[in-house]
């Protein structure tokens, strides 16, 4: 069948986003986590987090969350505030 | 809406909706809080387990949005190029009430169900989500949703916010649960022609298969593959637990990827048009990660709760259902009493210990360990074992014996005997 890249499937789905993220990292947390410890950077199903690395900063993509969560799970350091987006805002499945 | 209700439900998935339905029909004044729309949220794999259902709602399946009901399963060890499937097919879960296996897409089902909670009198509020509990003298007394009028006060709450418990959390009961005792699931839904699936998949029309993938699924790391048949679109995911994930430095959408990539999986999918990318996470920590499950005025179910049975019965909608149901009938007798402390909630937990909620966990509570500790059996020992079984059937001109001798010693040089006996030891305890 027809490969798609993960941006290419995200398109596919439906997202009500919010003007803010419901996603916030303490930076400085963030950046005292070694870098081969920045789970968020790989474990997001959608890749939410991406390391900016000219302005050595973590770029949160929020608009393609997924809200399943294992970047809370994984993250090392309690850097991540994570929350449910607004109520009707997020991803909407038409399947599930 | 009203300032005042007998329950509030946080979370209208089968364990919410579930609690809803018994309250409404028993003629509480019951609210469930949604943050989006019911189902829109919700991805699971993809077969509701109905015993509960079907009581609540007889014959459900002539109405509800189900897809197949499931005949056939299929488990399967794949190595990086070859596979070994043990396939079940039982012709008997063709008639009511089908094994009570149904393949269902959640946002399709979850939608029919709160409609029936509706119908039988719960006030669904949609768009809307809970933040925190409005907490009395230690007691829950109602839910502060983030919306104009969110503060609403209720006798008691019923938590069913799903795998992600911030609330339980919040509530005290739980801590933040540990990357062990969660798993990452990722599905896509592949769409097909009805008639092809059913050719395919050697299946009538009506009738589902759950095909389960193990060994090299993952490429080399713990976890597993899966396709389930809906009427015109496939389930194809995988799991892998967040642990595993974490410490290989694995991308999950390569993992799902490679899965699909598989020749033995791929033939399924030919043809076929993606039509939906989602990710989930199953609370597979089984009885050991079981947090508290009551205090004053509030209880714990479904997900939020861990009921998930993570053996490789892989059964959760039933337990979240039944545990909805446990709780609703004891806020039943909470308010014959006029008490909703943790004490008479309490019940609840003697309920679920009754049933084949806990009884089932409990029996498999060793598996969340011991699947991490089997690594051997999602690497090298399936190519081990497939490439003896491959050797055993190709065709030459060497003798029997000439054959098994070779095989037998580079099995030998490959395996460590003695490991894999160990690890197909605690398999086993997954397996029964």
């Amino acid at each position: 069948m027809e490969k798609k890249t993960l941006p290419e499937k995200l398109f596919l789905l439906s997202f009500k986003v919010d003007r803010t993220s419901h996603l916030i990292l303490d930076k400085e947390a963030c950046m005292r986590c070694p870098e081969s410890e920045r789970a968020c950077l790989w474990i997001c199903p959608s890749e939410v987090y991406k390391w900016d690395a000219e302005k050595r900063d973590i770029i949160v993509s929020y608009e393609g969350c997924l809200e399943c969560g294992t970047c809370r799970i994984a993250c090392p350091s309690g850097a991540l505030e994570w929350r449910n987006p607004r109520g009707g805002f997020g991803v909407a499945y038409r399947f599930g | 809406m009203e300032e005042r209700f007998d329950c509030i439900i946080v979370g209208a998935g089968p364990s919410g909706t579930t609690a809803a339905l018994r309250l409404a029909r028993e003629g509480l004044n019951v609210a469930v809080f949604e943050r989006g729309k019911p189902g829109a949220k919700n991805m699971f794999g993809g077969v509701l387990y109905s015993t509960i259902l079907d009581k609540l709602i007889p014959g459900f399946w002539k109405e509800a949005p189900v897809e197949r009901h499931v005949i056939r399963k299929r488990f399967s060890l794949l190595s990086s190029d070859s596979e070994a499937a043990f396939d079940l097919c039982f012709n008997a879960f063709d008639r009511p009430p089908f094994n009570n296996s149904f393949t269902v897409l959640r946002a399709r089902f979850d939608r029919w169900y709160s409609e029936k909670a509706e119908e039988a009198g719960a006030v669904i509020v949609t768009g809307a989500n809970v933040e925190d509990f409005i907490v009395e003298d230690g007691a829950i007394r109602g839910v502060k949703a983030g919306m104009e009028g969110g503060l609403v006060r209720a006798d008691c709450v019923i938590c069913a916010e799903g795998v992600n418990s911030l609330l339980a959390e919040k509530a005290g009961l739980k801590k933040k649960p540990a990357p062990e005792s969660m798993t990452l699931g990722v599905k896509e839904i592949i769409s097909l022609p009805k008639e092809t699936i059913e050719d395919r998949f050697s299946l009538e029309d009506g009738q589902g298969a759950a095909f389960d993938f193990f060994g090299a699924a993952l490429g080399g790391a713990v976890g597993s593959g899966f396709i389930y048949t809906n009427r015109d679109t496939l389930s194809v995911g995988i799991g892998c637990p967040i642990s595993v994930l974490k410490e290989k430095g694995l991308r999950p959408n390569d993992l799902i990827e490679g899965f699909k990539a598989h020749p033995s999986v791929g033939r399924y999918l030919r043809g076929g048009k993606m039509e939906e990318f989602s990710a989930h996470m199953i609370p597979e920590g089984g009885y050991r990660a079981i947090p508290g499950l009551v205090r004053d005025g509030l209880m714990l179910v479904g997900d939020s709760a861990g009921l998930l049975n993570p053996s490789i019965f892989r059964e959760g909608t039933n337990l979240a259902m039944a545990s909805g149901l446990f709780a609703a009938e004891t806020v039943i007798e909470a308010r014959k009493k006029g008490d909703f402390s943790a004490k008479t909630l309490g019940d609840y937990v003697e309920r679920l210990k009754g049933s084949f909620v806990i009884k089932d966990l409990k029996r498999y509570r060793g598996v969340p360990t011991a699947i991490t500790s089997i690594p051997g059996l999602f690497g090298e020992e399936p190519e081990a074992i497939l490439d003896f079984l491959k050797g055993h059937f190709t065709v030459s001109e060497k003798s029997k014996d000439e054959i098994h001798s070779e095989l037998k010693k580079a099995f030998r040089d490959r395996v460590s005997m003695k490991r894999l006996f160990l690890e197909l030891y605690r398999a086993s305890k997954i397996l029964r």
